[in-house]
């Protein structure tokens, strides 16, 4: 991809020119969107032809600036097909075929077509290169059989990002491939898979003899791997924190329910330790928040330092803290859940709750942040392998062919 | 706030790194601390001629460099790292800064050319004996006495009150808090060298009695401005404490990567690595902290004092815990008096509790938010 240059003004007037043509307020969303790929205004860092204009990343801040000045209407990509934007359309780019580059970046883009990622399994969590879902070739074809597990979306989506195993004979990493599969192919079903809070937000993937053509293979077979890590890097730079204004976020939920605490409830002795506790966790949530921006300002100077990797693994560990907290604030209430159990797949929005509802399901949730997207024990071996420059763990499992691990169910 | 060093910043870090390297290495450190003044006399001259860095904040009209926070903060980190021991902190940060910020014009045209030369060493008594280091705690009064002042009291945990050529103490005038002047050798000053539990910083108690002093406070009760002094000295402290903690992670790893046990580096066990990832975690976090602090005070408009609240309470327990950690991981090597992990161990104690402690400034924080 040539970096070309273009100056934010003249950003800004092709912005406007798109609006002046096509306007959010006043198009329903596939229309507004298809036009803004065709403008090459829906990442400005990919290509022309494929929705961008082949500039850098940070100036899409300008294209979102100009929108949502000049709208009411503005649809966060997060919102449309977080996994789709976040990790479909880069690995498309840069792994996919001219073809399929022209003939899935722009639904993807539009939110037409949702998609997913098929990479963990009930026996592959933090080990994802030691997957078992096998993908055995037949004629042009593969065949796909398996399961997989924590799929965000499959329920709505059109295509799975799939890492399957097609040589069981060499060491682990070397015998995957990466498949582009179409999650409404028969033999493909998507349960839903309920979590501590009751809801399902994630699902199981059971897929029997599933058909998978020759030609929806990103990379070469056996590249898997390669092309799996082009995903997860850009999973981590769309995870970790930084946003919003001093005092602003979780922190403000547990402010609040310390002013509303029933004030019988505390003695001298455990106000103070309340206190300092809360405190604590608003100095931790202010320095995640300039911690982030910290890590922006070095990418715009093109020095990425240690402290963009940190984010990951301090979100999860004070989240789950303060959530603790807001509990501990709550006391005796904190035994009643008044929302139920109800098993049920979450609202897409979130649902109004009270202050009080929305910290106990915050309590549950944040279990899950030390574990979603690299638990925190493996942050912790990148940031001691990778930042600091340590030796890794002995492995019993290199050089050895993957059909010779040891492995559960 | 945009945490942008420039290269000047960089080039200035550089420059005192390199500077501190040659001058204040572990044998340095060592060989100053084992002394009474606690300093080496070449080594704070070569600062000043040959660095300016004693009068890196004092105002180009007064000799100084005329700089702000942000190189301040830049050269203290350096320092921490190195763990130079030298009247900087009292003399460039606390006499520098209250006279900057609180004191009059015709004393900071007698003070801080001395200070800006390294001729003058000074230091600034704050905390009343048995009391707190909020300067509204100060009760010490001041009393007229014909055209000057007399003090009596005594003021406890003096940086460098010892050696210091100028003291300059707080205390309560009949319009409030306010700056005053006593000189070494004036009549009624007695000065005790205290026993510190860190050798590389110096600490005097320092009694008055019916001593003769000079003001040498603006108008006015300074309470506020002396406040700001005090921020100042905690974003010129954190930053230090910044640099003693990166060099404890640096330490540590450099140590697992080579420290051989059971046939494989020790950095290889999760427990050593996990230890190390931590501390790395928490050194970035004291770093948002500390230039949060060090570029809000060099800006002037935000809210100096809870961004100098959440760095003192941060950078005072990350550095202690880099510091426990890295004895942990020395093993047996990093309990010995030859390894220098005890040297940033007690520093990191000190500087805990040097101009409040965590949880002192965790319950101003608290206040402020109405928590």
């Amino acid at each position: 991809m040539s970096m070309k240059t273009m100056s934010e003004a003249e950003l800004r007037e092709r912005t406007r020119a798109l609006l002046a043509e096509v306007h959010p307020d006043k198009v329903d969303r596939t229309t507004f969107r298809r036009a803004q790929f065709d403008h090459g205004l829906a990442w400005v860092r990919f290509p022309e032809g494929h929705g961008g204009l082949g500039l850098t990343a940070n100036l899409q801040q300008i294209v979102n600036d100009e929108i949502r000045k000049n709208a009411k209407t503005f649809y966060e990509d997060m919102a449309i097909n977080p996994i789709g934007i976040g990790m479909g359309g880069p690995v498309v780019l840069t792994h996919g075929t001219e073809e399929m580059k022209k003939r899935l970046l722009r639904p993807l883009f539009t939110g037409e077509e949702i998609w997913c990622q098929l990479f963990s399994e009930p026996g592959a969590g933090s080990d994802v290169a030691g997957l078992s879902t096998r993908a055995v070739r037949d004629g042009d074809d593969w065949i796909v059989n398996g399961q997989k597990v924590w799929t965000t979306l499959a329920h709505l989506s059109k295509w799975g990002m799939l890492v399957a195993r097609t040589n069981p004979d060499v060491p682990k990493h070397e015998g995957m491939s990466y498949f582009l599969l179409d999650m409404q192919s028969p033999g493909v079903e998507v349960r839903p898979l309920y979590q501590i809070t009751g809801e399902a937000e994630f699902n199981e993937i059971f897929m029997t003899d599933v058909r998978i053509p020759g030609d929806r293979i990103l990379g070469h077979e056996g590249d898997g791997w390669k092309v799996a890590i082009t995903t997860l890097m850009n999973e981590r730079t769309s995870l970790g924190g930084g946003g919003g204004s001093r005092g602003s976020g979780p922190i403000a939920t547990l402010l609040r329910l310390w002013k509303n605490r029933e004030k019988a409830a505390f003695t001298q002795a455990s106000e103070a330790v309340m206190r300092d506790r809360i405190t604590q966790l608003h100095i931790e949530c202010e320095l995640l928040r300039l911690t982030g921006m910290r890590a922006k300002a070095g990418l715009r100077s093109g020095i990425p330092g240690p402290e963009g990797s940190v984010g990951k693994l301090a979100m999860a560990e004070i989240n789950k803290r303060l959530w603790e907290c807001s509990l501990d604030v709550m006391g005796s209430s904190s035994l009643l859940y008044e929302a139920g159990y109800e098993l049920k797949r979450p609202e897409l929005h979130g649902r109004a709750s009270r202050v009080e509802e929305h910290a106990k399901y915050q309590f549950l949730r944040s279990r899950a942040n030390s574990i979603e997207g690299g638990t925190s024990e493996v942050m912790r071996n990148i940031l001691g392998e990778r930042v600091l420059g340590l030796p890794g763990e002995p492995r019993v499992d290199k050089n050895v062919p993957w059909k010779d691990i040891p492995r559960g169910v | 706030m945009h945490f942008t060093f420039t290269e000047e910043h960089e080039e200035l870090r550089r420059t005192v790194r390199r500077f501190l390297e040659q001058r204040s290495d572990e044998q340095a450190v060592r060989r100053a601390m084992e002394t009474e003044r606690g300093y080496d006399d070449d080594v704070w001259s070569q600062m000043a001629g040959q660095m300016g860095l004693q009068g890196l904040i004092v105002p180009a009209e007064h000799g100084g460099a005329g700089l702000g926070w942000v190189e301040m903060m830049v050269v203290l980190e350096e320092m921490g790292r190195s763990l130079l021991c030298a009247p900087y902190l009292s003399t460039a940060v606390l006499a520098a800064g209250a006279l900057v910020e609180a004191g009059s014009e015709e004393a900071r045209s007698e003070i801080l050319p001395g200070i800006a030369s390294g001729e003058t060493i000074a230091t600034l008594a704050f905390v009343d004996d048995g009391r707190g280091w909020d300067v509204a705690d100060v009760q010490m009064q001041a009393t007229k006495d014909g055209d000057g002042w007399k003090l009596s009291g005594v003021k406890n945990f003096v940086l460098d009150g010892h050696t210091a050529d100028v003291i300059l103490v707080v205390a309560r005038g009949p319009d409030g808090l306010s700056l005053f002047r006593v000189d070494a050798g004036a009549a009624g000053l007695e000065r005790a060298l205290l026993p510190t539990l860190d050798l590389t910083r110096k600490l005097a108690r320092v009694s008055f009695s019916s001593t003769p002093a000079k003001r040498v406070g603006a108008s006015g009760d300074l309470t506020s401005q002396l406040r700001r002094v005090l921020d100042l000295a905690v974003v010129g402290l954190v930053a230090e404490q910044v640099g003693g903690a990166q060099r404890c992670l640096e330490m540590s790893t450099e140590y697992a990567r080579t420290r051989l046990q059971f046939g494989r580096p020790i950095g290889s066990f999760q427990a050593i690595k996990h230890r190390c990832a931590d501390m790395l975690v928490s050194v970035e976090f004291a770093k948002s902290a500390a230039y949060n602090a060090g570029f809000t005070a060099a800006e002037g408009d935000g809210d100096l004092a809870s961004a100098a609240h959440i760095a003192k309470s941060y950078c005072s327990e990350a550095y202690f815990h880099a510091a426990a950690d890295n004895i942990q991981i020395h093993g047996g090597m990093g309990f010995t008096w030859e390894h220098p992990a005890h040297l940033y161990f007690k520093r990191a104690k000190s500087s805990s509790v040097l101009f409040g402690d965590p949880m002192q400034h965790r319950e101003q924080l608290a206040q402020s938010l109405g928590i």
